[in-house]
């Protein structure tokens, strides 16, 4: 995890927020991230984030959950356990469809949001940098990202004559929190080093 | 000026009076800021003191067996089954509004969807302890579920009715669980964001599991919402489906009826809607939340109280009507004799079903009683009391008696044990709803924040004047262009 500093500004009106946002991309700054008190639609296709796959991991869920109750139905009504009910075939394919509904389901709901926690690094004592505590409020909060080549000052001055309220410098720490570094903590050279 | 969200002038605003997302945030965050009232504090109490006579109930049919009940040898199922099926109806109006109505794009729904979630989450709980306790021997309970063991390695029964209960239940609590809770991060952290005090800050920072807004993040949960709504749609049909399915598969006549699913379901929404409206009509007035929770909600949900209501009534007068065509003895029986026979001994419960269920909701025809809230929260207590008697009659009517006179029952009236049993499932609901309306939003605060500049009267307002402007600009160009 590296420190860097970030631009801050603060937007009071999506109908603001929306025109900045291409003069920001198209003045070449790098827009780290926007925090919103409510999903803005549209705002990720301004942004030029691509579309999240969420939902191909949860067909990949769902369709796990129905291999796994026909699988395991399958395999204790004809191999482990077949029953003779009265003579009907053991697999009984249309009685076991309520059973493997509800698992496509469960497997589809619980891995989605597992998968949708790990990918937005959340759980319970995780703790993050907040670059404004009204971002869950009433603020669209647009962050930049600022390299070694970034004047700041001007940033900022930028970023108030598009209609920021409130604009401010921080540092902060970045990266995430399982097993993925920044190209500038290096962890590997040191780790050659200490080896040499 | 250009708008960047237009709703027609037609449809009412959602959310009434002058309000910014600030205060939305003010409005919705206030009682959880504030220390409870007195009225909360004497319904917490009442729910507790009714919580520990539903726990002293079940300590007694733990110590003495499901004999402390007065079920008995055709009765098998009795309160028991009769408050299940009714507290998992009622679970149903939350997914239902969260699910379908996101699915269908109905803006009404967020003011209520949240407290209508928690609902079912708590109904969902109440529901599961009947069949759990109904097994007696709680302690082998985990016997429901399939894995590999040393019994002989038994297995349920994957084409039992009853095991797909166990499923449909166990999913349905889970999938509602987590649709609720993933609606509820972004809320949690704007509480956490404007806290003050240590202990809020400590708890709404673990709950909202840092939770920042981000717009990937956002993206995301939209996405999930969207794939979790598309999941629980089927999925809340599904469940009620599956309870009417543990008396449609059997052969006992006045069970064994195809009608089954969707008579069930369209009572399901039709209870669960009763109970939101009891609910959210006590809430948004002691939470002070009119100008979130409109009359305009209550109208749209007494126009489902009484669709559904009607389907349930058409659903009445079909099974009598097919018991008489199939000419069938047993079920003319079922229906014509302990139904419809006013002189039997639970006849007066089938006019009952029917007066609260079928002809009391019509009154929803007329607008005016719609929006009157006196009359809608009293409609919603009927209404339920009349759903508590439909599954009473399905079930007991059906088995006490049966084809031999000898073993038919004398008159069933339940022990105190059992009506303890069904309170304490009352005592464990409030006391969850009232825990929940202090420590959480009651209402989305994100969602309604997502639909103010398209519903919000102010904005409205403005709507409405930019549109006759344009109509003016139009019309001027219109006349130069000619």
């Amino acid at each position: 995890m590296s420190i860097k500093k970030f631009v801050v500004a603060c937007f009071d009106d999506e109908q603001v927020l929306f025109p900045a946002v291409k003069k920001v991309r198209a003045a070449g700054y790098k827009i780290y991230d926007i925090y919103t008190p409510m999903p803005i639609h549209g705002l990720d296709k301004a942004m030029g984030l691509r579309d999240t796959s969420l939902h191909t991991a949860g067909f990949i869920y769902g369709i796990t959950g129905t291999a796994t109750a026909l699988g395991g139905i399958g395999y204790v009504f004809t191999y482990d356990w077949p029953i003779n009910f009265g003579g009907k075939p053991h697999f009984a394919l249309p009685a076991w469809i309520p059973i493997t509904f509800e698992l496509t389901v469960l497997f589809a709901s619980v891995g989605m949001v597992l998968t949708f926690c790990y990918l937005c690094q959340m759980a319970p004592f995780v703790k993050k940098h907040h670059f404004h505590m009204r971002a869950t409020d009433d603020l669209f909060v647009m962050v930049i990202e600022c390299t070694s080549k970034t004047n700041e000052a001007e940033v900022v001055r930028f970023l108030e004559s598009i209609g920021s309220k409130e604009t401010s410098v921080q540092e902060a720490e970045t990266g995430w929190w399982l097993g993925r570094y920044d190209k500038e903590s290096k962890p590997f050279e040191h780790k050659e080093s200490a080896l040499a | 000026m250009a708008l960047l969200k237009y709703e027609s002038q037609v449809r009412p605003p959602l959310v009434a009076g002058d309000k910014s997302y600030h205060q939305i945030t003010e409005d919705i965050v206030r009682p959880i800021e504030t220390s409870p009232s007195k009225l909360w504090w004497t319904g917490f109490l009442i729910s507790l003191a009714l919580l520990g006579f539903g726990i002293f109930s079940i300590t007694r049919e733990v110590i003495y067996g499901t004999g402390q009940w007065n079920l008995n040898k055709t009765i098998g199922w009795g309160w028991d089954i009769t408050n299940f099926v009714w507290w998992i109806g009622i679970g149903h109006a939350g997914t239902l509004i969260s699910a379908i109505l996101l699915l269908f794009r109905q803006g009404w729904r967020t003011g209520v969807n949240r407290a209508a979630e928690a609902m079912t989450i708590f109904a969902v709980i109440c529901a599961g302890q009947f069949p759990i306790w109904h097994m007696g021997r709680v302690w082998l309970a985990f016997f429901v579920l399939p894995y590999p063991n040393t019994r002989g390695v038994l297995w349920p029964n994957f084409n039992s009715a009853l095991l797909w209960d166990v499923f449909a239940i166990s999913t349905y609590f889970t999938v509602s669980l987590l649709f609720w809770y993933c609606g509820l991060l972004p809320d949690l952290a704007t509480i956490r964001d404007r806290a003050k005090l240590k202990w809020r800050k400590l708890f709404y920072g673990v709950a909202s599991f840092g939770w920042s807004g981000s717009t990937k993040h956002w993206q995301r949960h939209e996405a999930l919402s969207l794939v979790l709504a598309g999941l629980s749609t089927p999925l809340v049909l599904s469940v009620h489906t599956i309870v009417s399915f543990d008396f449609a598969t059997s052969v006992v006549p006045g069970w064994h009826t195809t009608i089954f699913p969707p008579y069930f379901v369209a009572g399901a929404v039709f209870s669960g809607f009763a109970m939101v409206q009891s609910l959210l009509i006590v809430t948004r007035k002691v939470l002070k939340l009119e100008e979130y929770i409109t009359l305009e909600h209550i109208d749209v949900m007494n126009k489902i109280i009484v669709l559904t209501g009607s389907i349930v009534g058409c659903a009445y007068l079909t099974e009598l009507f097919v018991s008489w065509y199939s000419q069938n003895k047993f079920e003319g029986w079922a229906f014509m004799q302990n139904r419809l026979n006013a002189f039997s001994p639970l006849g007066w419960s089938y006019y009952i079903m029917m007066g609260c269920n079928v002809i009391s909701p019509q009154i929803f025809w007329f607008r005016k009683l719609r929006r009157n809230i006196t009359v809608t929260f009293f409609m919603s207590v009927i209404v339920n009391i009349g759903m508590w008697f439909e599954r009473f009659v399905i079930i007991v009517t059906s088995v006490y008696r049966d084809y031999l006179p000898s073993s038919w029952s004398t008159y069933y009236s339940p022990s105190i044990y059992e009506v303890g049993f069904y309170l304490g499932t009352f005592g464990l609901f409030f006391t969850c709803y009232f825990l929940f309306s202090k420590f959480f939003p009651v209402i989305a605060i994100a969602e309604i924040k997502h639909i103010l500049k398209k519903s919000g009267e102010n904005y409205k307002e403005k709507m409405g004047e930019a549109e006759k402007e344009t109509a003016e600009e139009f019309a001027h160009e219109f006349e130069h262009a000619h």
